[in-house]
């Protein structure tokens, strides 16, 4: 029937309204650069013109600065090197042994009846909150702050890890099995590949995850480290020092997201 | 070597899928099985080739398998089940490895099943990159990787269209013409089944029994030409089939 504000008769044309798309996502490389630029610039103009009070948040240059002031009194590397360190060695260890347990639940299921029940017990406590503890069983030095990144990316990592060993298309397993294939090579061949995917997305969760307990931990007894450097511009009110020391933390995030998505696509070319 | 399946009666939970199968594949013929859906044709091809085991009866092998087969016993499945990750060439040589042949001895074996199927230009393909045929092409090349003595086939053209079930067909009696396989091929394709098949079993609905061995004599080569002989049989198998078809359609699915 044609609409009631233009009746159509017989012989009249009329297109067919284009009703399809606005759902497609479409890569647009230009906006996020521009949307940042303008959030900086818009920023930097509020503190100029005295809109936002230096006391609330200080203009972007001032933080600037005080990151440049930081890089030159040579303490930058120092703090980006013992929170680096600890980061890497808790992820890593975190990450690895969270992939072996993982795989041990998804494969056996003795493990999967022993020690699942058990992750999802654990897996919710904020690590935090186990920070104390992890002083008095490790130290107050570097074993407490590397156990609380193991501890909290370990778990994640365990769940992310089984959940891609339980998505394992079964068919292909059991085209493994039709051919004859040991028991070891259907794990490497068949089941650690196709978890894949699921492990690097556990990993770039668990990657959040670290820093933001690296903060939390060095908060707590370090000397160096960026959560130390943070913790103590606030005590000093140095709001500049502490933007500074919050923008380092977003751009290890963006550092650790943009590995990940390498190793993705080396790995995952085949999708 | 002959298979042998001896009162096969199987059950998921309270509901019988199969009842007192008996049926003899022989060595260098095509047995096609039909029925209806749910009647558990599927269920059976896993049965005859180790999958799954029956809660009663067994499949026996007649006979030493050949010497030089390395998987006697080879499905071909509905889905390719290829490896994504894996080039064509990979695909093939996963299922060589766990016999310790790899690399420069894997090749040779590898360029003779690609160039039977007519893959040879797409040994590095990506399964993702292929087409449906073309998958399903992947998957008998791998298959006869093994050389196996009876192929198990399990409605391996049925997610296909057509026309590439057509092409895949004339490719599959060509192979057999070559090799002389042992095949037992699950279908609901009526047309595939008088194409393809010495004999076909027709299931009942569940529990699923054989209603009757249908037999056709002519050879592979020649059937194109009587098409109206085919046709015949195509017609008494639906007759049989009909009202076991109606019924099972009306079913409610326990799965």
């Amino acid at each position: 029937m044609p609409n009631q504000t233009s009746p159509l008769s017989a012989n009249q044309k009329a297109k067919v309204p284009f009703r399809g798309g606005g759902f497609q996502t479409k890569s647009l490389r230009l906006i996020s650069p521009v949307v940042f630029i303008c959030l900086i610039a818009l920023w930097e103009l509020g503190s100029k013109t005295g809109f936002i009070s230096n006391l609330v948040l200080p203009a972007p240059s001032e933080a600037f600065e005080a990151f440049m002031q930081l890089a030159r009194s040579g303490m930058l590397w120092t703090h980006l090197s013992a929170s680096l360190q600890r980061l890497i060695i808790g992820w890593s260890l975190g990450s690895t042994l969270g992939i072996m347990v993982g795989l041990l639940i998804g494969l056996s299921s003795i493990a999967r009846a022993g020690l699942s029940p058990l992750v999802s017990a654990i897996f919710p406590i904020p690590k935090i909150a186990l920070l104390p503890l992890f002083i008095i069983w490790f130290g107050i030095g570097e074993g407490s702050k590397v156990a609380t990144i193991l501890f909290g990316t370990f778990f994640p990592t365990v769940i992310a890890t089984y959940g891609g060993v339980d998505n394992v298309d079964r068919s292909l397993i059991r085209m493994g099995q039709s051919f004859g294939l040991s028991r070891s090579s259907i794990i490497r061949k068949i089941i650690l590949p196709g978890a894949l995917p699921a492990i690097l997305s556990g990993c770039r969760i668990s990657a959040s995850i670290a820093i933001i307990l690296l903060v939390a931990a060095e908060m707590i007894g370090a000397e160096f480290g960026i959560g130390a450097y943070i913790l103590l511009a606030g005590s000093l009110f140095a709001p500049d020092q502490l933007i500074a020391g919050v923008a380092m933390l977003s751009i290890m995030g963006l550092c650790f997201a943009w590995l990940i998505g390498r190793a993705e696509k080396f790995f995952l070319s085949w999708r | 070597m002959d298979l042998h399946l001896e009162d096969i009666s199987h059950t998921y939970g309270d509901i019988t899928v199969l009842q007192n199968i008996n049926l003899t594949i022989k060595d260098g013929e095509i047995i096609c099985i039909v029925g209806p859906s749910g009647c558990g044709k599927s269920t059976l091809l896993r049965f005859i080739g180790g999958l799954e085991r029956p809660d009663h009866g067994q499949v026996l092998q007649m006979g030493e398998a050949p010497k030089d087969s390395l998987n006697p016993l080879t499905y071909i499945f509905q889905d390719f089940a290829l490896l994504p990750w894996r080039s064509v060439r990979g695909n093939i040589s996963l299922v060589l490895e766990d016999h310790g042949i790899k690399g420069k001895k894997a090749e040779p074996i590898i360029a003779d099943v690609l160039a039977r199927t007519n893959l040879s230009d797409f040994a590095n393909a990506l399964p993702r990159q292929l087409s449906g045929g073309m998958k399903q092409r992947v998957a008998i090349a791998r298959a006869l990787a093994v050389r196996p003595a009876v192929m198990l086939m399990d409605e391996p053209l049925s997610a296909l269209d057509s026309q590439t079930r057509e092409l895949l067909m004339d490719d599959l009696m060509d192979l057999w013409q070559r090799d002389r396989f042992t095949a037992c091929y699950v279908t609901h394709n009526l047309n595939e089944a008088v194409r393809l098949g010495h004999k076909i079993v027709v299931l009942s609905r569940r529990p699923g029994k054989i209603r009757e061995i249908v037999e056709i004599d002519l050879p592979l080569n020649k059937r194109k030409d009587h098409a109206e002989h085919l046709a015949e049989k195509q017609a008494q198998l639906w007759s049989i089939m009909r009202e076991e078809a109606r019924a099972a359609d009306k079913e409610l699915v326990h799965a």
